[in-house]
């Protein structure tokens, strides 16, 4: 680097220019700083389009064609497809739709503590329990949720326990499980989903919280706010933006999921993602699953912007 | 009795917490017991008796150790090409101004708030199309497509959070803007850049729906996993499940006690 050049200077302005007869750059300088910004979204906006968007538009595409895997598949605008999609599975949808917000709500009551318990109350404590929360991410999902099936299994403690104070009484009256088990029934799918997505709720959770200056807390007690008033008049409306954001990274996912209804349900737990991935993947009836899968992205998409402009947090995204 | 209620009251809070915390580790606990079962038949979901036989022959099933390596190479690879393309539309979002903002910030977003089974779906109804055949490539191709989006929003966090009079200190004093940005605008973008970076190996390493649907005949380590649930559990994936735990602590307790010593000195 040449000390003499000075800072203001372009680039490729500094120095004598090595060749004899000096070119004229091919952009001016200016031109092409303001390239710049294009220059270092191009490729990842270019993967985005290539393999995120344009195959939206496409399976958009692909649900309005008829045709066999032998003799390909053409657009006939088929929009029957739609309909019988949805006469065929509506059971499904409303089921995922139900669990999820089940599951995100199961959430919302188990995370809470912990994210407050972390964000103010764990002290000199508060990494380690932070780890203990961000560690089973790193333990594949798979294999944790099929450590569930033992937990819950007929045998196991847990039924023993739930049957002997008769609460599988209940439950199956409820219609949340069925005689006294507790695997392949709804109630396990909703653990199952409430288990894989917490922490993604705990997260959000614990960052608004931790924004929260504790002397908030001491105000209101010096105001002669009980706790309970404290918490909600203070401290769960200042956490308004960690709840939305939790609850839609936990919604969302858990209404695609398809791994605990297969793993902890039974043929009576199926959700429209178990329908998407059969057949996608062993009937092979291409368009129904395209056009389940674009009914699902329309639903959560709309449910999502109604959610954020309920919530009143817009500014959030 | 009152005293006691009122303890009990004051720390409400914490005995919830505790109760989540107990539900999240549980599994953990499981897989790590049932990898030192010897259970009668296929399935390794009920206590037999100890046996460390698993954990003396970790690869003794076969297929399991060659489709963890395989996961192992393509979340190094999306790792790579996430972190690379992520962290350069991070810098442009938070420091150039230009056109198309909006798209290019709804482009970013949409991905992190689609159900995965869907852009799954997407992707290879769009690869079946083409012709394109399936493995590692189109898997790899998946994978850094949905990794993307969180660097870019860990990235641009650190980078717009960061004081733009460094930079001009730097330039101040007569460093090049190549200089300026080895020297000071990329130590300070690191943590970003990293966190990006484990997230996405993690996100990579354990995905499941995306593979499923892109992976043709290749198997990665969750498709063994998700096989095995059908055909039976070998012990060993136990095994595995909790070195991969084990790893994953001592890999955050390191970097912890790093940052103090650091903070000390």
């Amino acid at each position: 680097m040449t000390a003499t050049a000075t800072p203001d200077a372009p680039p490729d302005a500094a120095g004598p220019a090595p060749a004899p007869v000096q070119k004229p750059p091919l952009l001016k300088p200016a031109v092409r700083k303001r390239l710049v910004p294009y220059w270092l979204l191009l490729p990842g906006i270019l993967w985005l389009l290539i393999f995120f968007a344009a195959p939206l538009i496409y399976q958009a595409s692909t649900s309005v064609q008829t045709g066999s895997l032998e003799g390909g598949f053409k657009v006939t605008w088929h929009f029957q497809t739609y309909w019988d999609a949805l006469s065929e599975y509506y059971p499904q949808f409303l089921r995922s739709v139900l669990y999820a917000a089940t599951a995100t709500v199961m959430c919302l009551m188990l995370g809470y503590p912990l994210a407050y318990l972390i964000a103010f109350r764990a002290g000199r404590w508060r990494n380690l329990v932070m780890i203990l929360v961000i560690a089973p991410f790193f333990t594949s999902f798979l294999i944790r949720t099929l450590a569930w099936k033992t937990i819950l299994s007929d045998s196991g403690p847990v039924v023993g326990a739930l049957n002997s104070l008769h609460i599988l009484d209940v439950t199956s009256y409820l219609g949340i499980t069925e005689g006294q088990r507790v695997l392949a029934t709804p109630l396990a799918v909703v653990c199952g989903l409430t288990y894989n997505f917490l922490p993604f709720m705990i997260l959000p959770l614990y960052t608004s919280l931790e924004r929260i200056d504790p002397r908030l807390h001491e105000a209101a007690g010096d105001l002669y706010a009980r706790p309970v008033t404290t918490f909600r008049k203070v401290t769960f409306p200042l956490s308004m933006p960690g709840v939305v954001a939790g609850t839609l990274l936990t919604f969302i996912p858990a209404t695609g999921d398809y791994i605990n209804a297969e793993l902890l349900g039974s043929a009576d737990q199926k959700m429209v993602g178990n329908v998407i991935q059969s057949q996608f993947l062993r009937v092979l009836d291409y368009p129904t699953a395209a056009a389940l899968s674009f009914i699902l992205m329309a639903a959560i998409l709309t449910m999502v912007t109604v959610y954020i402009r309920k919530s009143g947090t817009e500014d959030l995204v | 009795m009152t005293a006691l209620t009122r303890w009990i009251r004051r720390n409400l809070v914490v005995i919830a917490g505790l109760g989540t915390l107990a539900y999240l580790i549980l599994p953990n606990v499981v897989v790590l017991v049932f990898s030192f079962n010897k259970p009668n038949g296929r399935f390794n979901y009920q206590w037999q008796r100890f046996s460390t036989e698993a954990w003396t022959d970790p690869c003794g099933v076969a297929d399991m150790c060659g489709s963890l390596s395989l996961s192992l190479k393509l979340a190094i690879w999306a790792t790579i090409g996430a972190t690379l393309l992520g962290t350069m539309i991070a810098f442009a979002l938070a420091r150039y101004r230009f056109r198309a903002r909006s798209a290019v910030n709804s482009l970013i977003f949409l991905p992190m708030a689609m159900p995965e089974v869907v852009m799954a779906a997407s992707l290879a109804t769009l690869f079946l199309n083409m012709g394109v055949d399936f493995g590692f490539w189109t898997i790899l191709i998946a994978h850094i497509m949905f990794c993307l989006s969180f660097v870019v929003t860990a990235v641009k966090a650190r980078v717009m959070s960061m004081d733009p009079r460094l930079e001009q200190a730097a330039q101040d004093l007569y460093a090049s803007p190549a200089q300026t940005f080895v020297r000071v605008t990329l130590p300070i973008a690191a943590p970003g850049i990293a966190a990006g970076a484990l997230l996405s190996f993690a996100l990579s390493f354990d995905d499941f729906i995306i593979t499923n649907f892109n992976a043709g005949s290749t198997v990665t380590f969750p498709m063994f996993v998700w096989g095995s649930a059908q055909r039976g559990t070998p012990v060993q994936i136990n095994v595995i499940g909790t070195a991969m735990f084990a790893v994953a602590v001592l890999c955050v307790l390191a970097g912890q006690l790093a940052g103090a010593r650091r903070k000390r000195s």
